[in-house]
C-alpha cells in the first residue's frame, strides 16, 4: 500500500487522470467496505462507508469538472497505474466485521494522509510548474480531508472495552 | 467495430450483482478486483469468458462475475475446466481454486492440467489453510503453525506449487500477492495470453484463520530475476525462492494440447464392428 510505482506525471493532462483514478478507487474501495458491512449487518459502519464513497465519487466528479477540455483519460486505463493501491485507497486489509466507527475512521485518516503525501511529493519534485501548482491545490484539498478526520475522530472516540462480543466469532475454534 | 477490436470495457463491467460474502479484510477481495480489471484490460466480451472453480471460500469467485461461470465439486476445477475448453476452444476459461481445493484433493488434477497443457489460466488463491472449513491445515500450512486443530503443527514439509507446477509442465508459472491487484491483474493477463496451461500462484490472505498473513505486505518483494525460458534455470532459481518472490518465473513454448479433429476420431460404429462376435 503506497504511492511507490507511481509513473512520472510530467503533464497536467496527466496530473489530472491520476488525481480522478485516485478518487475513483477511493469511492470504488468503500462502496466495497460498504457492502461488506452490509453483508456482515454492521449497518452503522455500511451508511459510514457508503457516505465516504459518495464523498470520494463527488471529488472525482470535481477533477473531471476542472480538468474541462484536457479531460481525464489519461488514468492508466483499466488495470491503473500503480503496482500495489492507489494512495488514497483504504487498506481492505485492516476491515472487520465488528469494526467500529472509530477504526473505520483511522482507515480513512490513513488514506487521506498518503494522498496528502502523494501531492506533496509531487509538489516538491522537479516538476514543470503547471503540475507543481496543481499538485499543490490537490494537496490542499487533502490536508482539509486529513483535519476533517481529526474532527469526526473526535465525534466517535475509541470503542470502549464493553463493545459486545461475538459469541460465535468466525475465529473462534 | 472490427470484430478483433477489443471492446472498451471498465471492470465493473464483469462483476455481477451477488454480493461476495468472505469475510471483511480477505484477501480474495483483491483477487476479484484483479481478476476483473484483466478482464477490462482484454477487453474481452463477458460470454466470451468462462471461470470454473471447486470448493472454497476463494472458489466462490465465479458468482462475483457476470462471465459464465461453474462453481465445481472440490477439488475438480481443472476436469470441469479442461472439458470446457477442449469442447468450447472458443472461449476463454479460466480456472480458480485455493490451496485446499487445487493442491489437496485436486492434487492429481493439477499435475496432470499442467502435463496436458490445455489453454487455460489456473489461479490458485493460497491462504495456507482451509479458510471455508474453519482453518485446518493445508498442504501449503507451514509445518509449525500451531492451532488446535494441528496442536504443535503438522510437522509436516509444506508442498511447493510453483516447483510441482514447472516439473509437469506447465507453460507459464508465476506468483502473485492479492494486496498488490494491478500487478496481479497484470499477471492474470499475461497468464491468460500465454498459449497452454498458465499457473498463478496468488497470495491471498485469510485474516480470519490466518491474521499472521496481514504481514505478507511486509514480506512480499520483487524476484530479483526477469523470466526465464529454460526449465532448468527455472528449477535452480526455485531452490532459493524464499515463497515471497513475485513475478513471472517461467515462460515456456511448448505447443498447447489440441483435441484430434473429426477426420482423426474412430467412429463409435467402427468399434462395435471390432467387437462383433
Ligand atoms: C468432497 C469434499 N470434501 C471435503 C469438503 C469440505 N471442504 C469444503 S472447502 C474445503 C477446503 C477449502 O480450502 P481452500 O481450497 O484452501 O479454500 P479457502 O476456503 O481457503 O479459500 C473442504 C475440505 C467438501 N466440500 N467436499
Ligand atoms: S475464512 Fe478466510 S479465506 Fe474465508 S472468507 Fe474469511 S478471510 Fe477469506
Ligand atoms: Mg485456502
Amino acid at each position: 500500500m503506497s504511492g511507490a510505482n507511481v509513473p512520472p506525471v510530467t503533464s497536467v493532462a496527466a496530473l489530472y487522470g491520476i488525481a480522478h483514478r485516485i478518487e475513483a478507487d477511493a469511492a470504488e474501495r468503500y462502496a466495497m467496505l460498504a457492502d461488506q458491512m452490509e453483508t456482515h449487518n454492521n449497518l452503522d459502519l455500511a451508511r459510514m462507508f457508503r457516505d465516504l464513497a459518495r464523498a470520494e465519487r463527488l471529488h472525482a466528479d470535481k477533477i473531471r469538472e476542472l480538468a474541462g477540455a484536457i479531460g481525464v483519460g489519461d488514468d492508466g486505463g483499466p488495470i491503473g497505474p500503480w503496482k500495489a493501491d492507489s494512495p488514497e485507497s483504504v487498506d481492505l486489509y485492516a476491515a472487520r466485521y465488528d469494526m467500529s466507527p472509530h477504526e473505520a475512521l483511522r482507515m480513512a485518516l490513513a488514506a487521506e494522509e498518503r494522498a496528502l503525501a502523494f501531492y506533496t511529493d509531487l509538489a516538491a519534485s522537479k516538476v514543470d510548474r503547471t503540475v507543481r501548482d496543481l499538485a499543490t491545490s490537490f494537496a490542499a484539498e487533502e490536508r482539509e480531508h486529513v483535519a476533517l478526520c481529526h474532527r469526526l475522530l473526535e465525534r466517535y472516540p475509541p470503542a470502549s472495552a464493553a463493545r459486545p462480543g461475538d459469541p460465535d466469532a468466525p475465529g473462534d475454534r | 467495430m472490427n470484430a478483433a477490436e477489443p471492446l472498451k470495457c471498465r471492470p465493473s463491467d464483469y462483476k455481477s450483482e451477488v454480493k461476495p460474502i468472505w469475510c471483511p479484510g480477505c484477501g480474495d477481495y483483491h483477487v476479484l478486483m484483479a481478476l476483473t480489471r484483466a478482464m477490462a484490460a482484454l477487453g474481452l466480451p463477458p460470454e466470451r469468458i468462462a471461470v470454473v472453480s471447486g470448493i472454497g471460500c476463494s472458489s466462490r469467485i465465479p458468482a462475483y462475475t457476470n462471465c459464465y461461470g461453474f462453481h465445481g465439486v472440490h477439488g475438480r476445477s481443472l476436469a470441469v475446466a479442461t472439458g470446457l475448453k477442449i469442447a468450447r476452444p472458443d472461449i476463454t476459461v479460466i480456472c480458480a481454486s485455493g490451496d485446499g481445493d487445487g493442491y489437496s484433493i485436486g492434487g492429481n488434477h493439477f499435475l496432470h492440467a499442467c502435463r496436458r497443457n490445455v489453454d487455460l489460466a489456473y489461479i490458485v488463491m493460497d491462504n495456507h489453510i482451509y479458510g471455508m472449513t474453519k482453518g485446518q491445515p493445508s498442504p501449503t500450512t507451514e509445518p509449525d503453525f500451531d492451532t488446535a486443530l494441528a496442536p504443535g503443527g503438522t510437522g509436516l514439509r509444506p508442498f511447493n506449487p510453483l516447483v510441482v507446477a514447472l516439473a509437469s509442465g506447465a507453460n507459464f508459472v508465476a506468483r502473485a500477492y492479492s494486496g498488490n491487484p494491478n500487478e496481479t491483474a497484470e499477471l492474470i493477463v499475461d497468464a491468460i495470453k500465454h498459449p497452454g496451461f498458465s499457473f498463478v500462484e496468488i497470495l491471498s490472505p485469510c485474516v480470519t484463520y490466518r491474521p499472521d498473513q496481514r504481514s505478507w505486505k511486509d514480506r512480499v518483494h520483487p524476484a530479483p530475476v526477469t523470466p526465464t525460458d529454460d526449465p532448468a534455470r527455472a528449477a535452480r532459481r526455485l531452490m532459493t525462492d524464499d515463497g515471497f518472490n513475485l513475478g513471472v518465473l517461467y515462460r515456456g513454448h511448448r505447443a498447447p494440447y489440441t483435441p484430434p479433429t473429426a477426420a482423426a476420431m474412430v467412429a463409435p460404429e467402427s468399434l462395435e464392428e471390432e467387437f462383433e462376435v
